[in-house]
């Protein structure tokens, strides 16, 4: 396992942390410049079963807090010998602690069967290989807006969640202010927790 | 002057190595990635693919050497041969271990040996060839100058 620090610090431009999960030494290699070219943090892993050890669902603790690994972005190789990429979704999107980072899995074959399987199970994207420079900037500013969306949605939360701490669903009969309303005020519902798209979507400006 | 010499010579056997098919878009790809901060970063990725493919190789000829021919882990190292071929962009040996893949799927042994040697012939070919690209490479940037972007091919 390799951690390298992208050297785009001065751009402004928020850097997205990425784990890269591929078994072919020449992929790592080369996803790994595609990403650091584009400003990203990478970590780059040969296998699923490191890429859950590193993402801390192995069952091990990870020695460092979950905050600082961060990971905003998985990009898995779909075949691997042992966990396949699809597997390895799989278990990413199962997970209650991972299942929000999402995940773009990418082949050397383009099989409407397998995209299709990627893509039920909750892929972001799925990217023919080889990848080029063009998809990762494309993936990179994608995932920018959506963590950015994320950052409003959480701030958004948080001041609901101050405005209204008391208004939890048991009190509601109780407080006048919310008598008319239908909507729980309680913070969790303020994210949208609709079920992932089951097309394919294409990568365009919201 | 040298370097202009040496850039024209350079993008004249690019242009040839594409037009023979020996390389695609995908090696032009890999020159982008190439900067100040990086500036062997192609031939770091063609010396990984040389490693990888001669053990690839080493492997293909095993598997085919046995009485009985596991077909699928035949399978399994051409397809990762076709994929590391497909990332930097050679052409002609990533199209024969398309052909040799189709072969390991009817199983059929005396075709997936004619492959075999086939296969080798190519990436051989196109080791040379890169070898002496990125000489080329090496000798501009000794001489001072920019290495040419091929990206008409991009």
């Amino acid at each position: 396992m390799e951690e390298m620090r992208s050297d785009c610090s001065s751009s402004g431009v928020q850097e997205l942390h990425v784990l890269a999960v591929d078994d072919s030494l020449v992929d790592r290699k080369v996803i790994e410049r595609l990403l650091k070219i584009s400003c990203c943090k990478v970590t780059a892993v040969e296998s699923g079963r490191r890429a859950l050890q590193y993402l801390g669902l192995d069952g091990e603790r990870s020695s460092v807090g979950f905050d600082e690994l961060k990971v905003n972005l998985i990009m898995t190789d779909y075949s691997m010998p042992g966990m396949t990429g699809y597997e390895l979704l799989k278990k990413i999107k199962g997970s209650s602690k991972l299942r929000e980072i999402p995940v773009v899995v990418m082949s050397s074959e383009n099989v409407l069967a397998r995209i299709d399987r990627c893509l039920e199970e909750g892929a972001e994207e799925f990217l023919v290989k080889p990848v080029k420079l063009s998809d990762v900037e494309r993936l990179r500013d994608f995932i920018l807006k959506g963590e950015e969306k994320s950052e409003r949605e959480f701030s958004h939360k948080r001041k609901m969640s101050d405005d209204s701490c008391t208004l939890t669903p048991s009190s509601m009969a109780s407080s006048p202010s919310s008598s008319d309303s239908d909507l729980p005020l309680s913070p969790m519902s303020i994210v949208s927790d609709e079920p992932r798209p089951k097309r394919a979507r294409l990568l365009d400006d919201n | 002057m040298e370097v202009d010499q040496l850039q024209r010579s350079f993008l004249e056997y690019s242009r040839l190595l594409f037009h023979e098919g020996f390389l695609d878009g995908q090696f032009s790809q890999l020159q982008l990635l190439q900067d100040e901060s990086n500036p062997d970063f192609v031939l770091e990725v063609v010396s990984l693919f040389f490693e990888d493919s001669e053990r690839l190789l080493n492997d293909l000829t095993i598997a085919l050497d046995q009485q009985n021919v596991d077909f699928k882990k035949l399978d399994a190292h051409v397809h990762q041969f076709k994929g590391s071929s497909s990332s930097i962009g050679a052409q002609r040996v990533k199209n024969v271990c398309i052909a040799f893949r189709n072969l390991c799927d009817e199983q059929n042994a005396e075709g997936c040996l004619r492959c075999l040697q086939q296969v080798k012939q190519e990436y051989l070919l196109v080791k040379t060839k890169l070898e002496a690209l990125l000489r080329l490479e090496q000798q501009i940037v000794a001489a001072g100058g920019a290495i040419p972007m091929l990206n008409e091919f991009c």
